[in-house]
């Protein structure tokens, strides 16, 4: 009996040894948690999930502060790759974050732009060029679709267009040849 | 969106085709086995596949899928028809149906349906059977002659309704029976019975089977990978055996007739959906069948390892695809 | 590389009917001008051309329309004399079924050419030469319309094969013109073998055209360089890298280009382009367009680009109403508007018969019959990849299983007992794979920008806090000065009035 208790003591204490010695010589040094959830996110800026940009929600989705559905740009595929990377269950989108709209940017009425520098300020990107009293326009290849510049215009001369399906950007859509009936 | 879209031309070709082409190959030895043991045979096969395929109307059914499409493919008919000829056609009603629900409903659409079941339904069904019902499954009709008889004899067609006990009629055990309970006696085999004096019923229907796969293999259903490599490899390992042990072991003819060997290289191990997909995948996989049949006819508890041996290997297809997957046009 | 008489074989490719002799009955038939030309303005691969028209314009034939933009863009031509009546989107033949920027050409019914310039081809430079080829439109008319300068611009080629192949049924278009236009296409192969000093070319042609190879064994019979290799009819001979295959057994990979082996491939089509622009100085102004399926009188058709194709479908005996598809029924698209106008892609109109429809049904769960493996000319496991596309895991299949080898010829689903539709999936994934790695380019990008803006708020403040530092600290210098005087001047005030006190 004696020496059963002994046998099994040294196998623990040897395989505790080894996988001490393996934690600290295999450690990994690869990206931290937190920027592999920064590379599913959109980057689009918005602050749709009450955080004021992509990666202070990532941070907080790392500390286990934020749910994992909180992000409307992202979208269904941005949630299920988030689970799949934290290994937690597939959530629907929190409709309280918003909802999923089309891809657009913004576009300014350059007839009514008064030049007070407020949307330049608010542009997560730096999308918008301008200076005082001088005409402001938005580039349109950097804006991000993120809506931060709307509300800050005195004059309201902010507008968001969607983005148009031309031949450039059209692109192969999902065979429907279902053969099952919808439940 | 129709489907007009490229291409717009089709081979003459469906899962149906299949199915019922590989029916086809399989009549010569139903003609074979009817006229050696009865035209019970058709009927187990007329009862049975009728219910092989109400049970896949329900199935189908209760997932909401379209019946039609899915019942003309012919599956679900081959499924059964492999499944019957495999038993002794002795076999009670009850417990038939009770293979045929193993097979359909558990080994198929409990698993996703056609195209979706990890392990060949008809020996799943097969094993199953063997396992729950040993006595019944190992107690075949004896048969000596060929007699024509046989095909007007059509009382014998709804006999399974009368036999609820199987010691009705004469039975006897297969060749492969006799040599497994010699090995357990330890007797040594020659003086068991004679081999080859005459041409009993399975090697005549082995030899039709035989027949059918090779109009499969020209027609271009299957492949000749997944037959050759197990007929190759049976013949192999029971030569290995017997050269070890003559009076123990059978010679590999032996095994090459007898039992279902030749029904499996064809018919059996070549189901589409859980054999594997590449080309030297499937000559593994028919080269572990052969060597796990060989070891359970010799050295395992049943006669023919066959079914065991399939579903075995099942489980290693997705393993056996990953490691085989050939290289692609331009790559070296 | 050594030519040798061998033909090798590619895996793969099937033998479907071919169709071919009910259009080449009859010689190549040129209608009369329409009223209207539909010609859009750009139908090549690259960035759209410039347009320098204006609506109301007089255009010559052979006019340039419009200019190429970049070095991976084409120029456009006016097929005909007359007026520049519209210029906006319309109807283009594609399969997503949208509008393009089109110029609408009224015909005069004159049909004038603009002045013609012949080529010097002994006195011209190559980067003269390909620069002159760059206006004139001249794009790959197998269907590929890559703009053919940017192929001439190397100086490596051991061998240039000529893609004669035609492998796809119904189409016919490639093999009337090397019946009537031999001499140009012969043109073509010399002018080209001069321009870039190609020692050898071999003419890949299926055996399905006796007449063409007749014809073309008597014209070349004195040529040493140029040998005529007939290959079986397998489709997919005809694609690029296969026929490579067949003639020299070279297998050429994905990310490798024909002319890093010393070796480049053109169609028929095209080089009697280029032959008739540096002979004649004709640029890209019509093409052989096969109308063939579901007609009456089906027949090759010399057209000019823009031409409806109502018109060629009319005299072919065809309905309006009928459903078209573009290219071959292989590898084409249903057309989704039939107003549209014939383009330099346009190879092919073929009406869609009675057998094509019925073969159309639904899509069964997928067997693992692996006939597809058999089929597939580039090797690959279409059924993986159809596993993998429809369940929209795309991370295995570019690297994996080399999606992107696919050339979506659809020998897969021509085989599929299931009737899978598995070009599509491949198509669907393919856009899909694209996309991502192109939004997340983007959101690369946009995480610059929002750090970089980040560190730049960061900066400012910064420097505000340093200046507004170093201006208290010179405030409270001179606030200590003023303490110092006003002390100073108390302690004077205090002395004199003690002085005055004493007095």
């Amino acid at each position: 009996m004696i020496e059963a208790i002994l046998i099994t003591l040294s196998i623990t204490i040897f395989i505790g040894l080894v996988l001490g010695y393996a934690s600290i010589k295999l450690k990994t040094t690869g990206d931290p948690i937190v920027d592999k959830i920064d590379k599913i996110l959109p980057q689009t800026q918005c602050g749709q999930c009450g955080y004021p940009g992509c990666k202070p929600y990532a941070t907080a989705i790392a500390n286990g502060e934020a749910d994992i559905n909180q992000c409307p740009p992202g979208g269904d595929d941005g949630i299920h790759k988030l689970a799949d990377l934290l290994g937690v269950e597939y959530k629907p989108l929190n409709a309280e974050h918003g909802e999923p709209k089309p891809k657009s940017v913004a576009i300014i009425d350059e007839s009514t732009c008064i030049g007070c520098t407020l949307c330049i300020q608010a542009c997560p990107v730096d999308a918008i060029v301008g200076a005082a009293k001088q005409m402001h326009t938005i580039i349109e290849k950097e804006c991000t679709g993120c809506e931060l510049c709307l509300p800050p215009c005195p004059v309201d001369c902010i507008d968001m267009q969607v983005i148009p399906e031309t031949t450039e950007n059209w692109k192969w859509k999902y065979p429907i040849y279902k053969i099952k009936q919808q439940n | 969106m129709t489907s007009l879209d490229s291409p717009a031309i089709k081979k003459n070709m469906s899962v149906s085709v299949i199915m019922f082409t590989v029916v086809f190959a399989l009549i010569p030895a139903l003609i074979a086995q009817i006229g050696f043991f009865g035209l019970q045979i058709l009927g187990n096969l007329i009862i049975g596949i009728s219910f092989a395929l109400i049970l896949e109307a329900v199935c189908l059914k209760l997932r909401h899928y379209p019946i039609k499409p899915f019942l003309k493919d012919g599956s679900a008919f081959l499924t059964a028809w492999l499944l019957i000829i495999s038993i002794p056609s002795s076999t009670p009603i009850w417990v038939m149906l009770v293979g045929l629900f193993f097979s359909i409903v558990i080994s198929k659409h409990a698993y996703g349906g056609i195209g979706s079941n990890p392990f060949n339904p008809a020996m799943i069904g097969y094993a199953v059977l063997l396992i729950s019902f040993p006595k019944i499954m190992t107690n075949w009709p004896s048969a000596e002659y060929f007699d024509f008889n046989n095909f007007l004899n059509f009382s014998q067609l709804f006999s399974m309704f009368t036999s609820l006990d199987v010691v009705d009629g004469i039975v006897s055990a297969t060749p492969l029976d006799e040599i497994k309970t010699a090995l357990f006696l330890g007797e040594p085999i020659k003086n068991s019975f004679s081999l080859f004096d005459q041409f009993n019923a399975y090697q005549i229907m082995s030899i039709f089977y035989l027949i059918g796969g090779l109009y499969l293999m020209i027609k271009k259903i299957i492949t000749w990978h997944l037959p050759v490599s197990l007929i190759l490899s049976i013949f192999l390992f029971s030569f290995i055996l017997h050269q070890i042990n003559p009076d123990v072991f059978m010679p590999s003819l032996f095994h090459l007739m007898n039992g279902a060997t030749f029904l499996a290289a064809f018919f059996i191990i070549t189901d589409p959906v859980s054999s594997p997909t590449t080309l030297n995948g499937k000559i593994i996989f028919g080269v572990m069948v052969g060597l796990i049949t060989v070891i359970i006819r010799n050295f395992g508890g049943y006669p023919d390892g066959i079914a065991f041996a399939v579903i075995f290997m099942n489980i290693f297809v997705p393993l056996i695809e990953k490691f085989t997957q050939p290289k692609v046009f331009g790559y070296e | 590389m050594n030519i040798t008489d061998k033909i090798f074989k590619f895996f793969g490719g099937i033998k479907p009917e071919g169709h071919k002799q009910i259009s080449t009955r009859n010689p190549i038939k040129r209608l009369p001008l329409s009223k209207e030309l539909i010609i859009p303005i750009r139908q090549h691969v690259g960035k759209m051309p410039n347009i320098i028209v204006k609506i109301g314009d007089r255009v010559l034939k052979g006019q340039i329309l419009a200019e190429p933009v970049a070095n991976l863009s084409a120029a456009t031509h006016a097929s005909t004399s007359g007026y520049v009546k519209e210029i906006k989107p319309m109807n283009i033949p594609h399969p997503s079924g949208l509008p393009d920027q089109c110029v609408v050409l009224e015909t005069d019914g004159k049909d004038e050419w603009i002045s013609l310039e012949k080529i010097d081809i002994e006195n011209i430079s190559v980067s003269n030469l390909l620069e002159k080829l760059k206006h004139s439109g001249v794009v790959g008319l197998g269907g590929a319309t890559f703009p053919s300068h940017i192929k001439l611009n190397t100086n490596r080629i051991e061998t240039l094969i000529v893609n004669a192949a035609e492998c796809e049924p119904y189409i016919t278009c490639d093999d009337m013109a090397m019946q009537e236009m031999t001499q140009d296409f012969v043109d073509g192969i010399n002018l080209i073998m001069h321009i870039l000093n190609i020692p050898k070319t071999i003419i890949g042609i299926e055996d399905n055209k006796p007449q063409a190879i007749s014809k073309l064994n008597s014209v070349l019979s004195g040529s040493k360089n140029i040998q005529l290799k007939i290959i079986p009819t397998v489709y997919p001979s005809g694609d690029e890298k296969r026929l490579i295959y067949l003639m020299l057994g070279v297998k050429i990979p994905k990310e490798k280009r024909p002319t890093e082996f010393g070796i480049q491939v053109f169609n028929v089509a095209t080089l009697i382009s280029i032959a008739r622009f540096i002979n004649y100085g004709e640029p890209v102004i019509s093409r052989v367009v096969t109308v063939t399926g579901a007609l009456s009188q089906p027949n090759n058709y010399l057209a000019l680009i823009g031409t409806p194709i109502q018109q060629l479908i009319k005299d072919a005996g065809g309905d309006p109403s009928q459903e078209v598809i573009m290219g071959g029924p292989m590898m084409g698209f249903k057309l989704p508007h039939t107003d549209v106008g014939v383009t330099k892609a346009m190879n092919c109109l073929l009406a869609v018969t009675d057998e094509m429809k019925s073969k159309a049904s639904t899509e069964m769960p997928c067997i693992r019959c692996t006939k597809c493996v058999e089929v597939c000319p580039a090797q690959l496991q279409p059924q993986e990849l159809y596993w993998h596309a429809k369940s929209k895991q795309f991370e295995k299949l570019t690297d994996d299983y080399k999606l992107f080898d696919c050339i979506e010829c659809g020998c897969c689903s021509y085989v599929c007992p299931s009737n899978i539709p598995l070009v599509q999936y491949y198509r669907y994934a393919k856009s899909e794979i694209r996309e991502q790695s192109k939004s997340s380019e983007i959101a690369d990008i946009a995480r610059d920008r929002n750090e970089f803006r980040l560190f730049r708020l960061e900066r400012e403040k910064k420097e505000r806090a340093e200046r507004n530092a170093q201006r208290r600290a010179q405030v409270s210098d001179e606030d200590k000065k003023k303490l110092i005087d006003e002390k100073k001047a108390a302690i004077e005030a205090a002395m004199k009035r003690v002085a005055e006190n004493e007095e």
